[in-house]
């Protein structure tokens, strides 16, 4: 013993106190950092919960002056645009990410890296008007498939990058040990790292998919807009946020309460999509991830 | 020697790069012996094992010279493949490796079931390996568990079970028990010299006692060289080279 007893107490009071007070300082800034997120969520649903009733999910919108109406169509063009999206981006994005950590040698990698990259920093109006010209030009028409394409590229290097992130962070020695065993190397990423890993990638592909949901820019030179059911995938194509900065930036006071509602209805479908890909994903997943 | 060796490595060198890490090692391992090789940190035993199911070559920058035959057979001859040379010469390492998100009985029937092998067939496989490497008495209520449920030990078990269920020829060892708390030391231990009469082994151990109880011969390696191969109680009482003699009294260096 160097230091004497009182000392020693001194010492370790002093450090209890220091810890209080980080504990403190810590908790106080996330505090700050979710208030904002609540603030917002409450002003939502204090204006939209008044315009939400039955007929808003199965409705078409009225024309003006008419009471009633909904946002049926735009909610179904919604869901549909971010399958489209999902459909190409969720696999494309992770055999790219299994590709960007398993083959980082090769020089084919470094330049798919600078091509992912390159998008994640892209404008979202940018990657709207490059559907534009690709698509819509040459097809002649605003679709649910050019706005499903161009979320599909916003979201791709979202989740080709956590994909690699992820997959970088599996240690060497588990690949190791399915090697061992006899198995080829795309079974081992595949069955072991990747499997071992999957609350991760999931996690990447909701928070892509919250990132695309509420995007407008590039849809309004895409899928466009429509005032009826979507019939066709070659067809205009409702969607919520586009209608809700149509309705948000209108004169009219019956159209506020409609877009407030149309708010507070994609941040549900969002909390929706979220438990649906965590559930679907991780079923019969026995395991826990601390690999 | 009349039988012929399980293993022999023949002249093996092995590089990292420029580094030369395995310099001309060459011995026999036959069938139902266990091999123990000890030597300094950093002197290549995990390479030269590692050599032996072609895990070496993993490492963009290893290179491998000489041979090594398996039942008389060359592991790197042109046309043999790695994974299949892996199914033969299984591995357990040093830090016990559940896979995650694989139950207990998938985890020891993974090299087959990974491979696309029907589930049906598979549980009574997982039964009878979990048997030889005595963990089915503890978890044949939980089958169904995660595998990164058990303990270290357990999984060092779960890892041995998982490389005796793909029937292979013969089991590297490295480090087993390097990891583990004394208890379950003394149980993979007991476990080795069971598993010794339906398996060959070699084992990388910095534990000399452990070499002495459980090993029938002892490869002494220094600097990447073999110093010393011999039976291991003659190797451990009257080596026949002064640097084993100075290594194993512990006045090496
Ligand atoms: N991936 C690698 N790249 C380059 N050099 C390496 C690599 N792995 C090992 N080495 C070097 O090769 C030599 C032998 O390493 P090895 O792991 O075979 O030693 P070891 O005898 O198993 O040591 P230990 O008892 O500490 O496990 C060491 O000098 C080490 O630094
Ligand atoms: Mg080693």
């Amino acid at each position: 013993m160097i230091l004497s007893t009182r000392a020693n107490f001194r010492l370790l009071r002093r450090r209890r106190i220091k810890d209080r007070i980080m504990t403190g300082v810590i908790m106080l800034l996330s505090l700050i950092a979710i208030i904002p997120l609540f603030m917002i969520f409450y002003h939502i649903v204090v204006n939209g919960i008044s315009a939400i009733n039955f007929d808003f999910f199965t409705q078409l919108p009225v024309p003006l002056g008419e009471i009633g109406g909904g946002m049926g169509n735009c909610i179904l063009g919604s869901i549909i645009l971010i399958s489209i999206a999902s459909l190409g981006a969720v696999p494309i994005g992770v055999f790219g990410g299994v590709y960007l950590s398993e083959y980082k040698h090769e020089r084919t990698a470094s330049l798919f890296r600078w091509v992912v990259d390159l998008m994640m920093s892209m404008p979202s109006i940018v990657i709207g008007l490059f559907v534009y010209t690709s698509i819509v030009v040459p097809s002649k028409s605003f679709s649910a498939v050019a706005g499903g394409i161009a979320l599909g590229l916003l979201m791709l290097p979202i989740v080709a990058k956590t994909t690699e992130e992820v997959l970088k962070l599996t240690p060497l020695h588990v690949r190791e040990a399915g090697l061992a065993l006899g198995l080829s190397r795309w079974r081992v990423i595949l069955f072991i790292v990747l499997r071992g890993r999957k609350s991760a990638v999931i996690t990447g592909i909701v928070l892509a998919l919250g990132r695309i949901a509420g995007e407008t820019a590039p849809l309004l030179v895409t899928a466009f807009g429509n005032r009826n059911w979507p019939t066709s995938l070659m067809q205009p194509t409702p969607s919520l946020p586009v209608q809700i900065y149509n309705y948000a930036i209108s004169p009219y006071e019956n159209w506020h309460k409609q877009a407030w509602a149309g708010a507070l209805t994609l941040v549900v479908l969002i909390f929706f999509i979220n438990i649906f890909t965590r559930v679907v994903f991780t079923r019969n997943d026995l395991g826990r991830n601390t690999q | 020697m009349s039988s012929q060796p399980i293993l022999s490595f023949q002249k093996v060198h092995a590089y990292y790069g420029e580094k030369h890490t395995v310099k001309g090692v060459s011995f026999d391992v036959q069938a139902n012996e266990v091999v123990a090789i000890i030597g300094p940190s950093g002197c290549g035993k995990s390479t030269l094992l590692r050599c032996a199911n072609r895990l070496h070559e993993e490492d963009p920058t290893a290179r491998v010279e000489g041979s090594i035959l398996l039942n008389g057979v060359d592991i790197f001859q042109n046309h043999a493949d790695p994974v299949v040379v892996r199914q033969k010469v299984g591995m357990v390492f040093q830090k016990p490796t559940a896979f995650s998100g694989l139950s207990i009985w998938e985890n020891v029937v993974a090299g087959r079931l990974l491979k696309g092998e029907k589930k049906a067939g598979l549980k009574e496989k997982a039964e009878h390996a979990l048997k030889q490497a005595s963990l089915w008495e503890e978890v044949k209520d939980k089958l169904n568990a995660p595998g990164l449920s058990l303990s270290g030990g357990q999984q060092q078990r779960l890892c041995i079970a998982r490389a005796l269920a793909v029937n292979p020829t013969a089991i590297l060892m490295d480090e087993p028990t390097s990891a583990l708390d004394p208890i379950s030391a003394a149980r993979i231990e007991e476990l080795i010299s069971e598993l010794q009469k339906i398996i060959t082994i070699v084992i990388v151990t910095h534990n000399l006692q452990q070499a002495a109880r459980i090993s029938d011969k002892t490869a002494f390696m220094n600097f990447g060289e073999l110093i010393e191969f011999n039976s291991t109680s003659k190797l451990f009482t009257n080596p026949e080279s002064k640097l084993t003699e100075s290594y194993i009294t512990g006045h090496f260096g």
